[in-house]
């Protein structure tokens, strides 16, 4: 299968690879250039020549060698792809140096003022000053310990539906639709704004970080999520009137930009209400994104139920199951595990819309460092705070796809 | 009874009365509304003219009265129409459960009981992917059986299957029959018929176009058109 000639080409070429390769790293961590004799275009190109014929030697059908054989069948195919792979790498070797500089060896971060900061690198210094108000805002210091301790509680409380019994199942879903969020709200009330059991107020003005994005996320999607069940089944229904009061609800707030959404919620809204009537700037803005992305989640929805077979249907009707036992036990069970990775998109972007709420005045992660890049102590560090925050929002944007696919993992009964 | 979908008359002057424990098997060319037929039987389709009595009760637009009647009449369907998400033992007791009320305990022996009859209760806990056609449609019969229905209603159930498959679903209804069950049966198997019906329907256009007792329906047809589908299916 292997002729003799093809394994001269093969250590020939992979000698050249190899060389190219080594040219290009050394070039770019030493700053060192062996070939300099040669003329500057060509020098410049060479590393590339080299590996394009380098790879264009090893090429060949299947030899039985499998790293070999993987190589040549996904990046090896023609020369036009050699190339590109070429390319790629090389641009990888030549951009590691520099931002492996700038982020960490040309980097400070000791100190605590802005004159720490002497390298020609980052200046962790400005995350590490700013830290405790990019995670809770303007909420005073020696309160944090309020914000952690509810968010801990939520936690537990939530993960409480793991350690119930087979007896205790069927209340899963009453429990995390209808108590789970209300006890939430209650310790996140009671615990974060106080006012109660000798906990200092603390108006919501002064949230703000990641602590409040979090709050806005979750109760967000806790909430959008079984209001965009209510609406997609209405959208299905036989009955005229519910039907129509569905897709005028999901059509509106699909049709409106949620920055005005926002607007109208904290400008526009108060106006309608009583004057003895007061309602949390915060509490007025959950609710509006809810309502905002109630419509998304619903049309979700609706695509998992128009998904399933008319036969399911048939089948439960022909078992004597009205309505509502339908749904529950046969259609939503089978919908909803269809749209995990629609709903998963819905709730990763609500997540990242979370930072609009800065036009009324909530401050959340991105909000904070908006307020920190004009601070003029700490002028034109926006860089670092906006790859922290990104780093943050991906952490935790990758998490929750993550838990996304194990839940697709976790519901696949189907072959 | 008259049934159109739109402008379409898809049941013409549909007449027919099927006494308790009857046997009746209906046949015809495809498009001649015997599955429509039968799937107005519990409502899963609306008539538009005249009356279905089901055990007394005659269908209506009440909810809770379709419910009710449904509640008695099983079905089988051609594509098995299991519940993918729910094990064999979790389809067939589910109804029982939450539409007769009957305790968890109870349900799962009537439902390995019905399992048994029709020989998969050693799969009981795998789920209807994992079954071959044949098995999942036992397992349909079983879970329609589990809700101690009074009359039961096939809709061509064997169609879907591999012709090795066929037998052991025919057997489990012949046993059914034998049991003394009433059935009306839409299938194109025609030996199943002459092993267990009382009567068989020919329909064709929509209507009815011949009924007769088994023996006498293929001994010998009184139509054209039936004698034309019987040298053709035979």
């Amino acid at each position: 299968m292997i002729s003799k000639n093809f394994i001269t080409n093969l250590y020939l070429g992979l000698f050249l690879i190899l060389v190219s390769l080594i040219d290009v790293s050394l070039n770019s961590f030493f700053k060192l250039n062996f070939t300099n004799f040669l003329p500057g275009s060509i020098s410049f190109f060479l590393p590339l020549i080299l590996g394009t014929i380098g790879l264009y030697l090893i090429r060949s059908d299947y030899t039985g060698l499998k790293q070999l054989d993987i190589l040549n069948k996904n990046v090896n195919t023609s020369n036009f792809n050699a190339v590109l792979t070429l390319l790629i790498i090389f641009l990888i070797i030549k951009a590691i140096p520099p931002s492996m500089s700038w982020m960490i060896l040309d980097a400070n971060i000791s100190g605590d003022s802005r004159e720490a900061c002497t390298g020609t690198g980052a200046c962790w210094t400005y995350i590490k000053v700013w830290f405790r108000r990019f995670m809770y805002g303007m909420y005073p210091n020696e309160l944090h310990w309020r914000i952690n301790s509810a968010f801990i509680l939520v936690i537990v409380l939530g993960m409480a539906g793991l350690l119930a019994t087979e007896k205790l199942k069927k209340y899963l879903a009453l429990y995390y639709v209808i108590i789970y969020p209300i006890i939430a709200f209650l310790i996140i009330y009671y615990l974060i704004s106080g006012g109660a059991f000798g906990l200092e107020w603390v108006e919501t003005g002064a949230w703000g970080g990641l602590s409040l994005t979090f709050i806005v996320s979750f109760f967000c999607l806790i909430f959008c999520f079984p209001l965009g069940m209510i609406f997609a089944l209405g959208r299905r229904s036989s009955l005229p009137t519910v039907r129509y009061i569905s897709i005028g609800y999901i059509e509106f707030w699909r049709g409106v930009p949620l920055i005005t959404v926002l607007f109208m919620s904290s400008v526009m809204f108060p106006m309608f209400l009583p004057e003895d009537f007061f309602m949390d700037k915060l509490v007025r803005v959950i609710i509006a994104i809810t309502l905002f992305e109630a419509a998304y989640c619903a049309e979700v929805i609706r695509g998992g139920l128009q998904a399933l077979p008319r036969g399911q249907y048939d089948a439960a009707k022909s078992l004597g199951m009205g309505y509502w036992k339908m749904h529950i036990f046969v259609i939503l069970p089978q919908a909803l595990k269809l749209v995990i990775p629609g709903i998963a998109n819905t709730f990763l972007a609500l997540v990242k819309d979370t930072p609009l709420i800065f036009v009324v005045g909530l401050a959340e992660i991105a909000g904070m460092l908006a307020m920190a890049k004009t601070n003029p102590e700490w002028l034109g560090f926006a860089m670092e705070g906006y790859i922290f925050a990104s780093i943050i929002f991906w952490i935790i944007c990758y998490a929750m796809s993550k838990y996304s696919y194990n839940l697709e993992a976790k519901y696949k009964t189907e072959r | 009874m008259n049934k159109w979908f739109g402008d379409f008359q898809v049941l013409k002057d549909i007449n027919l009365e099927v006494e308790k424990n009857k046997k009746i098997v209906v046949c015809g060319p495809s498009g001649s509304g015997k599955s429509t037929l039968i799937r107005c039987i519990n409502r899963l389709e609306e008539h538009q003219k005249g009356t279905i009595i089901v055990d007394g009760s005659e269908l209506s637009e009440n909810t809770k009265n379709i419910e009710a009647i449904r509640a008695e009449v099983g079905m089988v369907f051609q594509q098995f129409n299991l519940f993918p998400h729910l094990s064999i033992l979790d389809n067939c007791t589910l109804a029982p459960i939450w539409v007769k009320k009957m305790p968890k305990k109870k349900a799962e022996e009537l439902a390995l009981d019905q399992l048994k009859k029709v020989q998969i209760d050693d799969q009981a806990y795998k789920y209807p992917g994992q079954l071959s056609g044949g098995q999942q449609q036992r397992c349909a019969i079983a879970r329609a059986l589990c809700m101690e229905p009074k009359i039961m209603l096939f809709d061509e159930p064997t169609s879907a299957l591999d012709p090795e498959m066929i037998k052991e679903v025919l057997d489990a209804m012949v046993n059914l029959a034998k049991a003394g069950m009433t059935m009306i049966v839409v299938t194109h198997e025609m030996g199943f018929a002459k092993e267990v019906a009382d009567e068989v329907i020919f329909m064709d256009e929509g209507m009815i176009v011949e009924r007769a007792e088994t023996k006498e329906f293929f001994a010998n047809p009184k139509s054209d058109r039936t004698k034309l589908f019987l040298s053709q299916i035979l």
